[in-house]
């Protein structure tokens, strides 16, 4: 289903002229993903984050982002991966999605690539570790493989704990 | 020409509310006898300008409510009828019709004409009512000559023609209304070589024989009023003749086409000296008009912004502060010196820009005359409302949260706290109860207290009543105990449900706004004397006074205003229960004790009790004991959202950035206490 929407903004775009999409990659441990260059903020080295109460693992925290409180994400510990050392090279990408700013920690950022709307397949059923429905198709250049991610759906998802659980109506006064 | 107008309208809406508050307040004052001539005319100005603007911007709908309000008003202005009871509950009623036009409008909606029918057949019947003395008196003076006209003296302010006003356009109306005798005084007039080309330095006297009403006049120079000097006066007979005599050299109008033509200097002196009447409106206007002009419009969200850049200013100045610290103060004395003052400065602009968003309570008060009102007509009750304070500031923000709180209250106040003008009567005290809402700032925090002269709480009721819900087990000891029940949910000791307030929700939802707030409110209450509810609450919700407590390498902020003392507990103050140590005496009283570190799930090993630190906090008449590895220091914390990118998180109020760029939390005390409460509930 959404392979096809894809699909088919990137046939518009070839109306256009322009039939292909970016994407930033990044890896984490054997994987690569691409993620919409156009909800990509900006990249930044990875700062000391304070730590949130309650939270799941892969929360890392909160840091500040130039006056705005942002929360980091560790993509590996939501994916289940091993855990990775964090060193002088670990980044940050700032994602600015619709509904937040929101930092993800990945092992290295790798490029920006184009893909065109046939180098993009359907995605698999079963097989990598992310949630099937947050992946939107499977990039393949030359001999690598894109995990193409709907990044947006993915944060705004209840599992990623960025969103109060239930939302709780502001108290009305009588 | 195509000027986009819809872009004002927004503007004109503002205008309009601001405008119809004036009303509101007029005509109450009016109806309590507290006003003089000026408020009437500031009621009249403020209708006829909605009235003015609502034509403009195309809202025939407001534009027709408004004439009918401003012929009535202009009727008791002429003193051609006294404004009573049933005039002041007509203008009001319209007042409301137009403020639920203008909000109609706002959103871009249509108003339904049912309602409208009723308030205009209203206003249009006391209009005729009141037409009936009117023609009475006009006939009788049409025949005397103090009626044959007006005596209009228009004196511009030297930028007229730059805001793009005619003077004579406004004559040729003018003699649209009746044969008209102008004089033009050119005494102004500098010499050629000092003249600026659009500057206005003339001044017009006409006498207008005819038969035009003094509205109908002032109607005319109703787009210059605020950039003129006008007074209309009656005409009378000796004064036509004497003036008609004077004028003989006038300048008639047609003549008058050419404003920079010099007139006969004879009548000049005679004509500055003005009639007496002209001394009282003239300073009245010159003082609105200035006030327009030292005042900008200027939406909030770019203060905001303004805000927020600051508060970024005020957190790279403590970080260069920190960094700088370390350096030696003879080498870099310059260095140093200047950063102090940058220190100042970022201070003062920081406190200049919050007080940009201050407001004064008053804009909060300001509704409630009128809510007593017609609270206290519906409840036949007699209530006398006393204000004070009404220009103490607070934050916008605050200021719009308050209001709910408040009118509820207030409503509490008028329909359980005062009795009726028979049981009052009964119980020695006057039959009118006073309420008083009260505002001052004390220690940093503004203070409201909403104060009523009436039963009281009766301690008997409130406790039965919670006993009944199943609230208590035990009497409590003092009387503060059994007022704060009052403030639990699905408390209500109104005897009956009635239409204004006592539906069982109320109190508790009243201190959960306040407490989100960060403020706090009290009760005090003596039977059959009366109820005091005081609340407190911080200047701003931006800007926090916090006390910074670290726990492992993770530092959190607890407001200033919710702890009260911290000290290194004795052993001999620790009791344990079931082991565990979980109660801390502080100046003889036992609070639980609640380490920081579980609660907030910082990684580490705790060091020893008598080692830590305990900070007492209080919160909801709560108390409890926060144990922290060290105390950092006090400081003021720009409260930023967690929410904005992230959710709520139990516990955790919000964050600020500490002066080396990290975040800290900013610890909920409330929230903390309640999930104490909780824990020993369950």
């Amino acid at each position: 289903m959404q392979a096809q929407a894809v699909a088919e903004r990137a046939v518009e775009d070839a109306e256009s002229g322009v039939a292909t999409r970016e994407f930033l990659t990044f890896a984490l441990a054997e994987e690569e993903y691409g993620v919409d260059i156009l909800k990509v903020q900006e990249i930044r080295g990875y700062d000391t984050v304070t730590r949130i109460p309650d939270a799941p693992a892969f929360i890392k925290g909160v840091v500040n982002l130039r006056g705005t409180i942002v929360p980091v994400i560790d993509l590996r510990l939501k994916f289940n991966l091993p855990r990775a050392e964090y060193d002088a090279f670990t980044v940050m990408i700032i994602l600015n999605l619709a509904e937040r700013v929101v930092g993800v920690v990945v092992d290295r950022v790798s490029d920006v690539m184009a893909l065109t709307t046939d180098q993009i397949l359907d995605p698999p059923e079963l097989g990598q570790s992310v949630d099937a429905s947050y992946v939107t198709g499977l990039g393949s250049v030359d001999d690598r493989m894109l995990i193409l991610l709907d990044i947006e759906t993915m944060m705004a998802s209840q599992e990623m704990a960025l969103v109060s659980k239930a939302v709780t109506a502001t108290p009305a006064t009588a | 020409m195509g000027i986009d107008v819809s872009r004002f309208r927004e503007a004109f809406f503002d205008e309009s509310e601001e405008g119809l508050a004036t009303m509101e307040s007029g005509l109450l004052a009016l109806e309590s006898g507290q006003a003089d001539e000026d408020t009437l005319h500031a009621v009249f100005r403020a209708a006829h300008s909605i009235k003015g603007g609502a034509a403009t911007f195309g809202f025939p709908d407001i534009a027709e409510v408004t004439h009918h309000l401003e012929s009535l008003l202009d009727a008791a202005r002429s003193g051609q009828r006294a404004l009573g009871g049933a005039e002041i509950d007509a203008l009001l009623g319209a007042a409301d019709c137009v403020r639920r036009q203008i909000e109609a409008a706002r959103a871009g909606e249509q108003i339904d004409a049912a309602l409208l029918d009723p308030v205009l057949r209203t206003l249009e019947g006391l209009q005729q009512g009141g037409a009936e003395p009117a023609p009475v008196v006009a006939p009788a003076t049409a025949d005397t000559p103090a009626q044959a006209g007006w005596d209009i003296h228009f004196v511009p302010e030297p930028d007229l023609l730059r805001t793009g006003n005619d003077p004579i356009a406004i004559l040729r109306e003018l003699h649209r209304l009746g044969a008209c005798a102008v004089r033009c005084d050119a005494s102004a007039l500098p010499a050629l070589d000092a003249l600026t080309p659009d500057a206005l330095y003339l001044d017009w006297r006409v006498a207008l024989t005819g038969e035009a009403s003094e509205s109908a006049v002032r109607e005319i120079f109703a787009w210059v009023e605020d950039d003129c000097a006008l007074t209309v006066a009656p005409l009378d007979a000796a004064a036509v003749d004497g003036d008609h005599a004077d004028t003989a050299p006038a300048v008639e109008v047609e003549d008058a086409a050419e404003p920079g033509e010099p007139p006969v200097d004879a009548t000049a002196p005679s004509s500055v000296t003005a009639p007496v009447e002209a001394a009282a409106p003239e300073p009245a206007r010159a003082r609105v008009s200035t006030i327009e002009q030292a005042s900008i419009r200027v939406p909030v969200d770019k203060v905001d912004a303004l805000i927020n850049l600051v508060g970024e200013l005020v957190i790279t100045q403590a970080a260069i502060a920190q960094d700088s610290a370390g350096l030696d103060p003879v080498e870099h004395e310059r260095l140093l010196n200047g950063l102090a003052e940058l220190e100042r400065n970022t201070r003062h602009l920081q406190e200049a820009v919050m007080s940009v968003r201050m407001m004064p309570v008053g804009t909060v008060f300001s509704r409630f005359p009128r809510m007593v009102r017609d609270l206290a007509g519906k409840l036949g009750k007699q209530v006398r409302l006393q204000m004070a304070g009404e220009a103490t500031e607070l934050d916008k923000g605050l200021i719009e949260r308050l209001v709910d709180p408040l009118t509820h209250l207030v409503r509490n106040a008028v329909d359980h706290g005062i009795e009726t003008p028979e049981a009052r009567r009964a119980a020695g005290k006057p039959a009118a109860g006073t309420l008083s809402l009260a505002a001052r700032h004390e220690s940093g925090q503004v203070v409201l207290e909403i104060t009523d002269d009436g039963a009281g709480l009766s301690r008997e009721r409130i406790v039965a009543k919670a006993r009944e819900r199943g609230l208590i087990t035990a009497e409590p000891a003092t009387d503060a105990e059994v007022w704060q029940l009052i403030f639990e949910p699905g408390f209500s000791t109104a005897d009956q449900v009635t239409d204004v307030s006592g539906r069982g929700v109320g109190m508790d939802v009243v201190r959960k706004n306040i407490n989100a707030l960060s403020g706090r409110m009290d009760v005090s209450s003596s039977l059959g004397e009366g109820t005091r509810l005081s609340i407190r609450l911080p200047l701003t919700l931006a800007i926090l006074d916090g006390m910074q407590v670290a726990v492992g390498d993770q530092i959190f902020v607890l407001p200033l205003g919710e702890v009260i003392e911290s000290m290194q507990p004795r052993p001999a103050d620790i009791e344990g229960v079931a082991g565990r140590p979980s109660l801390l005496r502080m100046r003889g009283e036992f609070v639980p004790i609640l380490p920081l570190r579980d609660l907030m799930h910082v990684d580490g090993e705790a060091p020893p009790l008598t080692e830590a630190i305990a900070v007492l906090v209080e919160a909801e008449g709560r108390r409890a004991a926060l144990i922290v590895d060290e105390l950092i220091g006090q400081q003021q914390a720009v409260v930023k959202s967690l929410t904005t990118n992230f959710r709520r998180v139990d516990g955790i109020a919000g964050a600020t950035i500490l002066g080396d760029g990290r975040v800290a939390l900013i610890l909920d005390v409330a929230d903390i206490v309640r999930g104490m409460r909780r824990a020993q509930a369950a």
